[in-house]
């Protein structure tokens, strides 16, 4: 039957049709539901990694043992598995490896933009890149036989368009698929004298599939009726579909390595081939580097951002569209906030009381501490970096500059806990502040190590937090109620104080965790009271907004109590009943 | 050859606008289209602005809707809807409640929420208001405001109203099946303005 599937989902869908029996990742935007989707069908192994260098690491050791195996990720987390990704190249693998590594171009949920392709090329590794629901299905599966024909991990690259659009699938049956285990150090162990010999094999196996890209099905053109032709592969040739539905194109669904002379045969029918990718110029300079030079690139499309098709016949026709509404003024941004009740807000609120103190950011909800009303927060670079950054902006400053680091808990374990032990190393004077919510707030609650629960919402060992930090040589562990907002005013400022690499657990579970209940008492504001002074509006919460005088609208108030702590005069109250 | 539908559904993060377009897809599909719906995650779910694209005709190509290309808007917030009016094809329709959620850029008082109606007359689009407020308290519930609205939308495509409801049962939790019903009637029922 037909039916709508989203490109994560349908990516999952193709994983248990073809068998695969082990799938890792790190949750990450917008790479996520490929593996919430596999935890659900029991035939397949599922886990949450605490980052994408050790899942990879996971999916690694089921191929070599025989057992088909996917780990996914997004573009950022490609850095963090780049390790094991250069190697596994060379050792290849015995059933099929596939890595899907979701790119966001338009940066609708990362800090940067990066095209997954350019370190593919350098690990020497083929990319498959589909363009719909059904493709993610039908990719995986050749991703699959790719993998075992030739003896590589592929990578199965999405764009965020893709990944979170629905479109229309016809759904298969599974197959299972087991590799015998054959010990073979020649090819699993990468010592210099084995890793020599592999390393040939590696550029032998790109020429192999350099040969093969020519005859691969999913390489393919659409002939056109009219004067004009593109290369394109992925969401780009959608795109163009809609843009100029009668053009020629040649699609490619594998875009590295790529198929010469297909490529060379089709640029030598026309004047002057379009190549369309979001991102960097891969194709191009690719193309280019085959001494094609017929072909129209980065110099009218952008580097940056998403395309549409009005952006591609925009840059082609070199006209503006004509838009028939327009507002002129500027309307007020809606910046995402942290919930109502969210446990994060007492601890920006406090911070953003203190002076002359760096913060150094991280990755998740707490993000948004930067934003206003709480200004909270320096720097945000990437995953576990706040630690880091807090100990070097530390010893820059001769230890004068007092820091402090927010992390969350799920990004602590992630990679946050090498930069603590770095700190408590090399003697540094930092705070680190573990905004604990008991869950990977940002993508959507996913369960990590110290959650104590599995993919499948099974129960697990729970990672005492508090106890790793201990070991790992802090001076101070204390455990903090984020909704303590003047007690932990003056207990933050003390511990910034203390010499030492000092922890503070803030914990307080996410306000939109289903596994966790409140007991909610609504607030209101009693207007004899009310002085209409504002103070409760810089806690930024959605709850409390202001017409001639400040309310609080009921249907969002989730009753955390932290504005009645602030009100100086007493007049938010609880409602009775 | 059917009509060629392009849908902007609009709104502020958690209101449900995935789950709506999600609904309607479906009941899309069944008739006959092709489909394609474009989500939005992460960031913007925390109370950020939030749009999704349906969009149906015979074959659909990119999932995403482009700018002036919209035959319908439909926005869960008044000032979302001004937000992505661009967005809306010549004597496209906008259909927008009569609900407002301030952002947190209102409510320190660094911009002003803007006077929504006369903008809109000004620009002179076609709209359609949908009074919905006093029937979500009346349901109890503001999270179905989204099968409220979809109640009200699927007036406009000649489309069996058993197909909706059956698209509901299908994509909605079970205990909450039967409150989503009660507001997609209401909805189909609501004299605009
Ligand atoms: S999802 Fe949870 S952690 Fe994130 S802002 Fe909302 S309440 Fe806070
Ligand atoms: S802090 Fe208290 S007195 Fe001031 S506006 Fe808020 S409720 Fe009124």
């Amino acid at each position: 039957m037909k039916k709508l599937l989203l490109g994560n989902h349908a990516v999952a869908r193709g994983c248990y049709e073809a068998g695969v029996k082990v799938a890792t990742a790190y949750p990450g935007t917008p790479s996520t539901e490929i593996t919430e989707a596999i935890a659900k069908y029991d035939e397949i192994y599922c886990e949450w990694a605490p980052n994408e260098k050790v899942a990879l690491e996971v999916a690694i050791g089921a191929s070599i043992y025989g057992r088909r195996a996917i780990c996914s990720m997004k573009h950022v987390g490609l850095n963090v598995a780049a390790d094991p990704l250069f190697t596994v190249s060379y050792t290849g693998v015995n059933a099929g490896l596939l890595i899907a590594v979701a790119d966001d171009p338009g940066m609708h949920s990362s800090q940067n933009e990066q095209d997954t392709r350019n370190i593919a090329k350098a690990a020497k590794v083929p990319v498959l890149e589909p363009a719909d629901s059904q493709e993610c299905i039908d990719f995986v599966k050749i991703g699959f036989e790719i993998s075992e024909k030739f003896d590589t991990p592929v990578i199965l690259r999405l764009t965020t368009r893709v990944a979170h659009s629905q479109s229309v699938v016809e759904e298969g049956n599974r197959e299972e698929i087991v590799f015998e285990y054959k010990k073979d150090i020649q090819k699993y162990v990468m010592m210099p004298a084995m890793a020599r010999v592999r390393h040939e094999f590696v550029e032998k196996r790109l020429r192999d599939l350099k040969e093969f890209a020519e005859t691969l099905k999913i390489n393919k053109i659409d002939t056109g009726t009219k004067e004009i032709a593109f290369i394109a592969s992925g969401i780009a040739y959608q795109y163009i579909k809609e843009a100029y539905p009668d053009a020629w194109v040649l699609k490619l669904g594998m875009v590295w390595p790529l198929p010469e002379k297909m490529i060379k045969d089709f640029c030598s029918k026309f004047d002057k081939v379009y190549i369309v990718e979001e991102l960097d110029p891969f194709l191009e300079e690719n193309i280019k580097a085959l001494g094609i030079n017929n072909i129209v690139g980065k110099e009218i499309f952008k580097l940056t951002g998403e395309y549409s098709p009005s952006f591609i016949k925009k840059s082609i026709e070199n006209r503006e569209i004509d838009i028939p509404y327009k507002v002129n003024q500027a309307l007020a941004p809606r910046f995402p906030v942290l919930c109502p009740g969210c446990p994060h807000r007492g601890i920006f609120y406090v911070l953003g009381k203190l002076k002359d103190i760096i913060i150094t950011g991280d990755i998740g909800c707490y993000t948004l501490g930067a934003l206003s009303p709480f200004n909270a927060m320096d720097t945000c670079v990437c995953m576990g970096a706040s630690v880091g950054m807090a100990h070097g902006i530390s010893n820059a400053s001769d230890k004068k500059q007092k820091v402090v680091a927010v992390i969350g808990d799920s990004t602590f374990i992630h990679s946050g806990i090498t930069g603590v032990i770095d700190a408590v190393y090399n003697g540094s004077d930092i705070l680190v502040l573990i905004l604990d919510n008991s869950t990977t707030g940002m993508t959507g609650h996913q369960d990590h190590p110290s959650t104590g629960y599995t993919i499948k919402g099974e129960q697990a060992y729970k990672l005492d937090l508090a106890t790793l930090c201990k070991i790992l040589g802090c001076s101070v562990v204390e455990e903090i109620n984020p909704y303590n907002i003047n007690e932990n005013l003056e207990k933050i400022k003390k511990l910034i104080d203390v010499p030492g690499v000092k922890v503070a657990i803030a914990r307080a579970p996410c306000r939109l965790h289903r596994r966790y209940k409140f007991a909610v008492s609504k607030r209101y504001i009693d207007s004899q009271k009310c002085k209409n002074c504002k103070m409760c509006l810089n806690l930024g919460c959605p709850a409390i907004s202001i017409k001639e005088r400040v309310f609080i609208n009921e249907n969002l108030c989730l009753g955390c109590g932290m504005c009645e702590t602030i009100c100086k005069f007493g007049a938010i109250l609880t409602q009775k009943g | 050859m059917k009509e060629r539908l392009n849908i902007l559904v609009v709104g502020v993060g958690g209101q449900g606008n995935i789950l709506f377009s999600k609904i309607l897809g479906d009941v899309l599909l069944r008739v006959g289209y092709d489909v394609k719906i474009s989500e939005v995650h992460g960031m913007a779910q925390r109370g950020g602005s939030v749009v999704t694209y349906v969009k149906a005709a015979e074959k659909v190509f990119s999932p995403l809707v482009d700018i002036a290309q919209a035959n319908f808007i439909i926005a869960f917030e008044k000032l979302e809807a001004l937000r992505w009016i661009e967005y809306l094809k010549k004597d496209g329709l906008l259909i927008y409640p009569d609900y407002e959620i301030p952002p947190i850029s209102v409510i320190t008082g660094l911009y002003k929420y803007p006077d929504v109606e006369k903008i809109l007359q000004e620009i002179g689009v076609k709209t359609c208001k949908v009074e919905i407020k006093n029937l979500l308290s009346s349901l109890g519930d503001s999270r179905v405001q989204n099968t409220l609205m979809l109640g009200y939308f699927s007036r406009f495509l000649s489309i069996d109203e058993s197909l909706f409801k059956k698209s509901i049962e299908n994509n909605v939790k079970k205990e909450f099946i039967e409150i989503n019903l009660k507001a997609f009637e209401l909805g189909r029922k609501i004299e605009s303005v």
